[in-house]
């Protein structure tokens, strides 16, 4: 042989270095995904959120003006983000995580806007009368924050977050009075729901 | 056409050089990326604008000294860039990704994929 062939320079080596480049190009795919995934949704903190919409629904359920409906509403709302706080601070800090790396940041600042919508929309239905369509406007808005800010999560969190988009779908073509059941459903029954699987599968 | 055939990865690229776009072939294999730890390191961090020491100790499941002097490595080679702060009274070193790093990790990507493809193509 006189000239080396330049496309098969031996048998055995593109072969290997083929493997081997597989092999990596996986590990970089799974190092980059589990190093953007924020891991700090706390199942726990889902629990008692769970419950504190629970009890709110059952004390909203017994209001008797519009008033001192979204009232309790609006206090389980503030006590809610207090005890979401503090779980995402407990785990993240439980696992080593700063809350202030990328992923949160994506996390929180995705979740946000969703949500200050639908807090913009009840200042402005509300005085119009429409307190009806709040159950279904809060539980799809609020879906939509959990879908969007759990691309950056583990799969299950998305999940979470449409279950809550169908749930506010079906609450806003529904009679008004059943407003209270759909948020016991979802802020109570999918946050303690979901809530215990995160915390059984995902650590806390 | 280049004869690629002669020198395998064996020839190394020296720590701190300027990172490779040229083609893909075993000869320019970026050794300083090409490392387990360190295609780790600067994977995570190319998805991350900051990951503290801890942060990515645990991601990669690594010792301290391990993963510090990897670290160095790829901060010598400029990939990275460490920062140094305290926390009340805990230090903390936190690591970023340098333009220089995102083009070697693309580089090698690519070579990677031109690896996969040649093989296929065969």
């Amino acid at each position: 042989m006189s000239m080396p062939a330049p496309h098969v320079p031996e048998n055995r080596e593109p072969v290997a270095l083929h493997d081997r480049a597989m092999a990596d190009l996986r590990y970089i795919r799974r190092t980059m995904e589990r190093a953007g995934a924020f891991t700090a949704v706390p199942g726990a903190g889902g629990v008692v959120m769970g419950i504190v919409a629970l009890a709110a629904s059952a004390i909203a359920a017994g209001q008797s003006s519009p008033d001192r409906w979204i009232a309790v509403w609006v206090s389980a709302a503030v006590v809610s983000v207090g005890v979401a706080v503090f779980a995402i601070a407990r785990k993240a800090r439980q696992a080593g995580l700063s809350v202030r790396s990328g992923p949160a940041r994506k996390f929180v600042l995705s979740f946000l806007p969703p949500v200050l919508a639908g807090a913009v929309l009840t200042a402005a239905l509300y005085p119009l009368g429409a307190e009806r369509l709040l159950p279904g406007l809060w539980l799809l808005l609020y879906g939509s924050g959990v879908v969007t800010a759990g691309t950056f999560s583990v799969r299950i969190v998305p999940v979470m977050g449409v279950c809550f988009m169908i749930l506010g779908a079906a609450a806003l073509v529904s009679p008004g009075q059943w407003g209270d059941a759909y948020m016991a459903i979802g802020f109570g029954g999918l946050h303690v729901l979901f809530g215990l699987f995160i915390a059984r599968r995902h650590g806390g | 056409m280049a004869n690629t055939g002669a020198a395998r990865d064996e020839s190394a690229v020296p720590a701190g050089a300027p990172p490779t776009r040229t083609g893909a072939s075993p000869v320019q294999l970026n050794r300083v990326i090409h490392e387990r730890v360190r295609l780790g390191i600067v994977s995570a961090l190319a998805v991350n604008d900051a990951l503290s020491f801890n942060e990515l100790k645990d991601l990669l499941g690594t010792s301290d000294g391990n993963l510090s002097v990897h670290a160095r490595r790829l901060e010598e080679a400029g990939y990275i860039e460490c920062t140094k702060s305290f926390a009340g009274r805990v230090p903390r070193t936190e690591y970023r990704i340098t333009p220089a790093g995102r083009r070697a990790l693309n580089a090698y990507l690519d070579h990677m994929q031109a690896l996969i493809e040649r093989v296929r193509e065969e």
